[in-house]
């Protein structure tokens, strides 16, 4: 790198290119944002009259009272409050259910003598060849038939059948030192007792990045939730999406654009936030766990 | 495995066991019901269904709809990830040069990939929306009326702005990160051998990125032909008919609004085939990446 003494010399144009490139790039970045926010402060038929505004007006705290505590509207019997009670179930819900059910397999492949380890490894591995979008049909039919639809259970358990925390933890619990678990059991410890005083603290920051990882991809599911959630009390941000796109788009009346990205500025921000505060143990999370 | 494992018999199989079972009923049960289903005909009033071999698979080869889908899916695809990946080099090359602001603009450059591919689509039917859609309005100056979900082309570029920019943050996190893990003493030795920047680009840089590179071309093109379904549910308005799809929103378009269950289990079996292939070809690039280093 060039980061030896440069103090004296006059800024290089290059320099101005480099940040004029990174600048617009931020710009394109924040603009729909940027946007959709400003369409959140006028109210609908100035919106449909004159366009959207990149200027803020004066009804934001109504549309997002709105869109937030009043039913009906996009969706007849529940308010955003309920959906991002919904989402926060979705995304909490995966996150733990996966941390909790890969660590457990993780640890019995790596710290057992097991005789079908490899073939429960291979067994677990192959998920990664086929994701939900395309058994999406089928794993409908199982789950309706199994009387799971319109449930929580429904909506989260099908999402944890696939691999990607399992590798994550494997990875990781094969990079701690053996000398670690040699010297837990000359000193008499048994297997949960390594597990939760020696290898789940060492495990922390990885826990956290997965979750992190976890939750964002929980959160934004869509087509699953969309096809096992019919009834409105489930609905999520992201699932209600749909029905906001649809009555804004297929509806007769003057399009409720204020609400409509309310509830969508709502369904971005939780995660925005996450990803933003706890950067570097997502960056983390995400380089790790696709190695 | 550790050599010093513990040899407790029943422990790992009682841990093991929640992951297996959920992956048995959720994984392997419909990945066989797709198999299976691919080679049966419903009947159209529900009476069951009636073994048909492969009948379901000619017929796809034989659709010129499926034809014309799958067309449209290869473009998306390698217009996405080119797009997406080259804008992201670009950026990410820049980020790892500049001193001043350089975590900033890493913040600034990857807090899309929070947001979820349908919300990315409802920001862009918002931006090219028909009446108050500020794209809309830039193209009808210069005289073009874009008209997305009512023409086919207007709808695809519009799907394809959105789905490179939702995807242009991941692929600039593992650049950027790529780039960083170049050792400094590499860096400095080029620097000393050459004093073209492009070249040095192009004969230290990029040679070492090329693993990075090659892991994030397979991860584009399952993006591209999987995760960009939000994007097109929303964007398509409820019209998949006379809009650009992918084989993907095919398999759902067929399989649950057209009650074609055959159809649509051979669509999956195919691109199953597909992924597979994808997946052998990633891991045999992994291998060699670590005999490598």
């Amino acid at each position: 790198m060039t980061k030896i003494s440069h103090n004296k010399k006059p800024i290089r144009l290059s320099t101005v290119v480099d940040h004029a490139i990174l600048v617009i790039g931020a710009l394109v970045m924040l603009f729909p944002v940027y946007l959709a926010l400003t369409t959140t402060s006028h109210d609908n038929i100035t919106l449909s009259r004159e366009g959207l505004k990149f200027g803020f007006g004066d009804q934001m705290s109504v549309n997002f009272y709105t869109a937030m505590f009043e039913k009906g509207g996009f969706t007849e019997q529940i308010n955003g409050t309920k959906m991002l009670i919904n989402s926060l179930i979705l995304g909490v819900g995966f996150a733990i259910g996966k941390i909790v059910l890969s660590m457990a397999a993780a640890y019995a492949i790596v710290y057992f003598r097991l005789r079908f380890a490899t073939f429960a490894f291979w067994v677990i591995f192959t998920t990664i060849l086929l994701p939900l979008e395309v058994r999406i049909l089928p794993s409908y039919e199982v789950v309706t038939g199994l009387g799971m639809a319109n449930t929580y259970a429904g909506l989260i358990v099908p999402l944890l059948a696939s691999a990607t925390g399992t590798f994550f933890f494997r990875q990781f619990f094969l990079s701690v030192p053996e000398e670690l678990v040699e010297a837990a059991r000359i000193d008499g410890a048994g297997p949960g007792k390594f597990f939760i005083d020696i290898l789940v603290p060492l495990s922390r920051t990885m826990i956290a990045a997965i979750f992190i990882i976890m939750f964002v991809y929980g959160w934004n599911q869509y087509l699953w939730p969309t096809l096992i959630t019919t009834d409105e009390s489930l609905f999520t941000l992201v699932r209600g999406i749909k029905q906001i796109t649809q009555s804004v788009y297929e509806g007769n009346t003057i399009p409720e654009y204020g609400q409509a990205w309310a509830l969508a500025i709502i369904a971005m921000l939780p995660p925005v936030l996450i990803v933003i505060f706890f950067q570097s143990w997502f960056v983390k999370g995400l380089v790790e766990s696709e190695k | 495995m550790k050599r010093a494992a513990f040899s407790q018999p029943l422990m790992p199989v009682a841990l093991l066991l929640p992951q297996l079972v959920i992956i048995a009923v959720f994984f392997y049960w419909p990945a066989w019901e797709a198999i299976y289903s691919s080679f049966f005909l419903q009947d159209p009033f529900g009476f069951g269904s009636n073994f048909v071999g492969a009948d379901n698979y000619t017929r796809l080869a034989k659709s010129s709809e499926y034809a014309k889908v799958a067309g449209f899916t290869v473009f998306f695809t390698v217009i996405v990830t080119v797009l997406s990946l080259g804008t992201a080099l670009l950026l990410a090359v820049k980020a790892d040069k500049v001193i001043r602001g350089a975590k900033t603009y890493r913040t600034l450059l990857m807090w899309v990939y929070a947001i979820a591919p349908p919300v990315a689509g409802f920001l862009g039917a918002l931006l090219f929306d028909q009446n108050i859609g500020p794209i809309t309005d830039l193209f009808a100056f210069f005289g073009y009326n874009l008209q997305i979900g009512l023409n086919y082309n207007d709808t695809a570029f519009a799907m394809i702005v959105v789905s490179v920019w939702k995807q242009i943050p991941v692929n600039f996190i593992f650049l950027l990160s790529g780039l960083q893990s170049i050792p400094v003493a590499v860096r400095e030795a080029a620097l000393i051998d050459n004093k073209s920047g492009t070249r040095r680009f192009w004969d230290i840089t990029f040679p070492l990125l090329a693993p990075t590179a090659f892991f994030l071309l397979i991860t584009n093109i399952t993006y591209a032909l999987f995760d960009t379904f939000g994007v097109i549910d929303i964007m398509v308005k409820g019209n998949p008919a006379s809009n650009p799809i992918t084989l993907v929103y095919k398999v759902y378009t067929d399989g649950f609004r057209g009650g074609d269950l055959g159809g649509s289990s051979a669509q999956s079996v195919v691109l199953m085939v597909l992924v597979l292939a994808l997946t052998i070809m990633q891991f045999r690039m992994l291998e060699r990446r670590i005999h490598y280093t």
